[in-house]
Parts: structure tokens; C-alpha cells; sequence
């Protein structure tokens, strides 16, 4: 057991799939020699050399497709797309390429691939480089989604998602990279489309998602001791496949929903669990799902206008509670 | 075939600097590429009559008058190569060896298609034939083709990618990107673009600033040549220069294919900017499948009743595979759902 960032947890879960197959490559901007602009895989091109971690010209469709075709072709890639924001560069790959392979070829042509990418704000990056942008490829029939909140989930959804014989896309968090947490020594594997409840409670259900989970988990907190209130967090992990029945259960339990997200409001994933919520368990919600989002706008630099945007412990704790006593 | 600079539209071939010029045929060779070519040709115009009829739908996208681009390079590339290309894709499957049942019944979205009907006619795939797609979005595949490049490069072996793009998709970003990734990793991957003198409806001239598409690559110092691509021969050589450049481990090399197409764009292109006569010209001075003809008779490789023959055999396989594709049953309502995601 040992104490990691989840940045160290990114090159770890990275070297633990290359060391253990050489049909893994990594491939992206800055990744080898500079070790990621985020740090987050220092020393893998040290340990695994330039033919199997290769830094890129800056040309993101090209990274993508060249990824795409080894990956069509037996190889296993992990292609980095530095920023999230990016995918709009190269999106002809996420949104008609990856996803449509197996599809329209009547399963002969697999792509094993992942793309990587630093996702959210909180780096005073301003609108074109702090996006939470999941829900865009969680719309995408044909891709898988995780988005890991901690060093441990980190390293055992990459190697699912490695191991998966499907293109999944992997969100990091840019504003978690720094964070702790304990990790066991040996090979860590977790399973895709699986959500983990990181605090059990009887009053109301909070779903999040990356960054939020740790805020969701503060706000819980404080509901608790401040107002006697005992929420349940769900770390959703994965938005596709997505772990409903983790979902269903615990509204059965607490008959409230809440869902904090950091995606821009309109068509955030929560409206889809909202909806999912709705048709699936109508009679056992108390009340109103309620959805706790970024408002649906741009993101500011400055940071005391980025921190206004984000939906924060404070936020959350006020607005559940409001609900709830409503 | 002359050679000139800045030729008409009417005048699709002309072979340029540096063009191994044409590989002497023999009786054998010149027999196989014309049955190869005449087998797309006449699959081609059964398509469009099963389109016609109604027997296919959605997009149809012809190869008629290019059959010589994929037949030459065929010839010039081995087993565990791999040939990727976009939309305009009959052509390139049946020169990989598809079975043109399948391909048909692809066409008419039928069980027995190559993607059981759910990938239609732009998108068709044969992992066993080395061929990769049949892709929809215009230059898409040129990344994806140097991603079978990175493979080749990365298991050491001396396979190649054929990379097929047209002059259209020529000016999409991706490529550059492509071209300098290919060259700074030296890529075994073979860009042929296949200049048919028209980006969808619009002229070349009227939509590219460098109109001599082999010069493409010169920035990234890319070797590059125009060839006549409706002559077979000239196809094969500048291929088996091409190929062994690559495999040579030399990185990639660009084949600029001066061809024509004959019919429009797709089946709903009635072609109207360009005249008839244009068309008639190419069809009646340049035709890749006549040129051959004409040789195998002149040299008394074959007489008139061999290629009768021939021409009976091809439509037999042909007329097949119309019968089969327009009988095979339709995709059960359960492959709606099949693999989406495993």
C-alpha cells in the first residue's frame, strides 16, 4: 500500500498495461521526453523507449486516426488528446470513425484503443481549455466513457479500459491530478460500467462524477453535521456502460435524487439519469430530481468567476437541503 | 497518350517528371488486368442499374473509368498488405479479391453483405482480403491508412499501406497532418491520390490552388509522381516503385493517378458541369479497358472470340451476383442491435 497522485497513478496504470503487453503503444503531444504537459506520464518513455511511447507532431486527427488504424490492425493504442477542448478538432475520429468500426463491418474490424484526455476546470485555463465535455461523448452510440475520481480508480479502469475490446474514451481530471489516495502494491483491474457508492446514507441519492465526487462528498459532510441530513454519494466512474442498477437501488432506498455535474446544463449527463430515474423508478422518488450544474455558459479565466460557475460544496449542501426541507 | 501542362479536363492523363513510364505486359498480365477491370466495370454498371430499379438505395458511388488506378496497383503489392480507401470503394474490393456476391448484397443491404447490410455501399470491409474500408467522410481514411502504416513500421515487417484518396479529399486538413507523420516516423504508406478531375462537382482548377496533387508532399519532402492512370502498365510501375520505396523503409511515397470518372459523383449527380463531349472524349481516346483490348489483340495475345469469352465469363459473375443480392434475405430486425459494443 502506498499513498499516490493521480498523476502518478496515470503513468502507473499506463506502464502496469504496457509491461504486461507489447501490443500497447502510447501515443500523443509532449507525452515521452516532456512527460505530459500535466506530468501525469513521467517516465514512461524512459522505460518503455520511442518506438512505444511516441511524442506526436501537434496534429490531433492524426494522432487519433493513426491510432485508430494500428488499433484496427491488432495494436492496442493509448492516444493522448492533451485537453478535452480538442476533441473538436478531431472529432470526425471520437464521433465516425471509432465508434462506427465494429458496426458497419459486421464485427471484423474491433477498435481496442483509449483516448486519454485532461478533462474539467479549475485551472483558470478560461473557455477553450477547462471544458467538461463527457457528455459529448457520452451521446456517441459505439464509444465507452469512465471518468475515475481517484489515483486507484485511476489505475484500474485504465487497464479496463486497455484491456477493452472497444474505443473508451478516459477522462482525467486536470483539477484532481494533485489529489491523494491509497493504492495497493501489484496489478490493479477494475470493470468498466461499474459505480461505487463512496458514502452510504438513507436521505437523499447524489450522483457526480470526476471532480464533483469529491465535492459531493464534502457537501455530504457538512449536510450531516450541520443540518442532520444523511446523503448517499455515488461515484458514477463510468458513464457508459452505465451502472443503473447501482442507481435504481439506492433511490429505491432514499427516494431523493440529486445529480451534480460539471458539464454546461443542457443535455448534461444527469438529464439522462433524471430521465432514466424517471421512467424507471417514478414511485419511489419522494420528490422532485434535481439536477446541480455549471450554468450554460462559456467558462470564465478569472477565478473568482470560474469558481462562481462550478458547482461547489457549498452549493450543493445548500441546494439539497433547501430540497429536501421544501 | 500526350503530355501536357495545363491540360483541359477532357485530357485526364499526363505522366510527369520522374514517371517510371510503363512495365511491358506480358500475355499473362495483360490478360488478368483486363478480366480484373472489366469484372468493376461491368459490376459497376449493374450496380447502377439495380440502383435504377430500386434494388439499392441510399448513396451509390461509381468507379467507371478508373478501373485501371486499382487493378495496376494490385498488381504491384503482396499478401499482408493493406488497402484502405473512401467512398468511391466497389473498385478497390473487387481488385482485393471480395466476392462480388457479397459486395452486392451489401449494395442491396441484404444478410449475405459484407456487413450484413448495416455498413451499405460506402462502407465494406474484408480483414482476410487486407481491405480496410470503404469510409464515408471525405479524407477520413488517410489518417487511418498511416495508422496500418504505424503497424506495419511497428512489427518490422515490410508490409505496406495503399492509402487511396481522391483529388477532392486532397485538400482536407487531415492529410497534411497524415503526410508529416509519415515521414517523420517513415511510414510504409503508399498515398495514391486518384485525380478524376472533379472534387464532387467542382473542377479541380476551380478547387485547388496546386492542381499537380503530387506535389503535395514536396513540403515534408515526400517523393512524389503523376501517372497516367488509365494506362494499367504505367499504374503497375509507378506502384512497384511506390511499394519499393516503402518497403525499402524509406517512409512514404505519393502517386498522383491522372484518371477520369465517367459517370457523376453519385447516382444523383447528373454531372451537369461538365459537357457530354468531355466525357466522350476520354471514354473514346483514353479508356484503361480498351487501351488493353486493343493491345491483346494487336499482339495476338487473344482473338475476338477469346475475350468474347472473357466478356461472357465476367457477366456471368456479375449477373450472379445480382441474382444473389437481389434474393438474399433482408438482416433479421435483431441486427439493429448487434455489434454496436461487445
Amino acid at each position: 500500500m502506498a499513498e499516490l497522485t493521480y498523476r502518478d497513478a496515470v503513468a502507473r496504470g499506463i506502464a502496469q498495461e504496457m509491461e504486461r503487453d507489447n501490443d500497447v503503444v502510447f501515443l500523443g503531444e509532449d507525452i515521452g521526453k516532456a512527460g505530459g504537459v500535466f506530468k501525469a506520464t513521467v517516465g514512461l518513455y524512459e522505460k518503455f523507449g520511442p518506438l512505444r511511447v511516441r511524442d506526436t507532431p501537434i496534429s490531433e486527427q492524426a494522432i487519433l486516426g493513426a491510432a485508430m488504424g494500428a488499433a484496427m490492425t491488432g495494436l492496442k493504442p493509448i492516444a493522448e488528446i492533451m485537453f478535452s477542448d480538442f476533441f473538436a478538432v478531431c472529432f470526425d475520429y471520437i464521433a465516425n470513425e471509432f465508434p462506427k468500426s465494429r458496426y458497419m463491418t459486421n464485427g471484423q474490424v474491433k477498435c481496442p484503443l483509449v483516448v486519454r484526455t485532461g478533462n474539467g476546470a479549475g485551472s483558470r485555463f478560461g473557455a477553450q481549455h477547462s471544458q467538461s465535455i463527457e457528455n459529448w461523448a457520452m451521446m456517441i452510440p459505439g464509444l465507452k466513457v469512465v471518468a475515475p475520481s481517484t489515483p486507484l480508480d485511476v489505475i484500474g479502469l485504465m487497464a479496463a479500459a486497455v484491456r477493452d475490446p472497444d474505443p473508451v474514451i478516459f477522462f482525467e481530471h486536470k483539477s484532481l491530478y494533485a489529489t491523494k489516495g491509497e493504492v495497493p502494491d501489484g496489478e490493479i483491474v477494475d470493470t468498466l460500467g461499474t459505480a461505487k457508492i463512496v458514502r452510504p446514507g438513507k436521505d437523499a441519492t447524489i450522483l457526480a462524477l470526476a471532480l464533483m465526487v469529491p465535492r459531493a462528498l464534502e457537501a455530504a459532510e457538512r449536510l450531516k453535521a450541520e443540518h442532520g441530513i444523511d446523503v448517499e454519494v455515488i461515484d458514477l466512474r463510468s458513464l457508459v456502460p452505465l451502472d443503473t442498477q447501482t442507481v435504481l437501488a439506492s433511490v429505491a432506498r432514499t427516494h431523493r435524487l440529486f445529480t451534480v455535474e460539471e458539464n454546461p446544463r443542457l443535455c448534461g449527463w444527469g438529464a439522462e439519469l433524471v430521465s432514466i430515474v424517471a421512467d424507471e423508478a417514478f414511485y419511489d422518488l419522494d420528490g422532485p430530481p434535481v439536477r446541480i450544474t455549471t450554468p450554460h455558459i462559456p467558462l470564465p479565466a478569472a477565478d473568482i468567476l470560474e469558481d462562481l460557475a462550478l458547482p461547489n460544496a457549498e452549493r450543493i449542501a445548500d441546494r439539497v437541503r433547501r430540497s429536501l426541507e421544501g | 497518350m500526350a503530355v501536357a501542362k495545363n491540360k483541359p479536363a477532357s485530357e485526364p492523363a499526363a505522366p510527369s517528371r520522374d514517371a517510371p513510364g510503363i512495365a511491358e505486359f506480358s500475355k499473362e498480365q495483360e490478360l488478368t488486368s483486363y478480366r480484373e477491370m472489366l469484372l468493376i466495370r461491368r459490376f459497376e454498371e449493374k450496380a447502377g442499374q439495380m440502383y435504377g430499379m430500386g434494388l439499392i438505395g441510399g448513396f451509390c458511388h461509381l468507379y467507371i473509368g478508373q478501373e485501371a488506378v486499382v487493378i495496376g496497383m494490385q498488381m504491384a503489392i503482396k499478401t499482408g498488405d493493406q488497402v484502405i480507401t473512401g467512398y468511391r470503394d466497389h473498385g478497390h474490393m473487387l481488385a482485393c479479391g471480395m466476392d462480388p456476391k457479397g459486395v452486392m448484397a451489401e449494395l442491396t443491404g441484404r444478410t449475405h453483405g459484407y456487413s450484413k447490410g448495416k455498413g451499405g455501399s460506402m462502407h465494406m470491409f474484408s480483414v482476410e482480403k487486407g481491405f480496410f474500408g470503404g469510409h464515408g467522410i471525405v479524407a477520413g481514411q488517410v489518417s487511418l491508412g498511416t495508422g496500418l502504416g504505424f503497424i506495419n513500421h511497428y512489427r518490422g515487417n515490410d508490409n505496406v499501406s495503399l492509402t487511396y484518396f481522391g483529388d477532392g479529399a486532397a485538400n482536407q486538413g487531415q492529410v497534411y497532418e497524415s503526410f508529416n507523420m509519415a515521414q517523420l516516423w517513415k511510414l510504409p504508406v503508399v498515398y495514391i491520390i486518384e485525380n478524376n478531375r472533379y472534387a464532387m462537382g467542382t473542377a479541380v482548377n476551380r478547387s485547388s490552388a496546386q492542381t499537380d496533387f503530387s506535389k503535395r508532399g514536396l513540403s515534408f519532402n515526400i517523393p512524389g509522381i503523376q501517372v497516367d492512370g488509365m494506362d494499367v502498365r504505367a499504374v503497375k510501375a509507378a506502384g512497384d516503385l511506390a511499394v519499393e520505396w516503402c518497403r525499402a523503409g524509406k517512409g512514404p511515397y505519393i502517386l498522383e493517378m491522372m484518371t477520369y470518372r465517367y459517370r457523376g459523383h453519385s447516382m444523383s449527380d447528373p454531372a451537369k458541369y461538365r459537357t457530354r463531349e468531355e466525357v466522350e472524349k476520354v471514354r473514346t481516346e483514353h479508356d484503361p479497358i480498351e487501351q488493353v483490348r486493343a493491345r491483346l489483340l494487336q499482339k495476338k495475345f487473344a482473338s475476338e472470340e477469346d475475350l468474347k469469352k472473357v466478356d461472357a465469363e465476367v457477366r456471368a459473375i456479375v449477373n450472379e451476383a445480382a441474382e444473389f443480392a437481389s434474393h438474399d434475405p433482408e438482416p433479421d430486425p435483431s441486427e439493429l442491435w448487434t455489434d454496436v459494443l461487445r
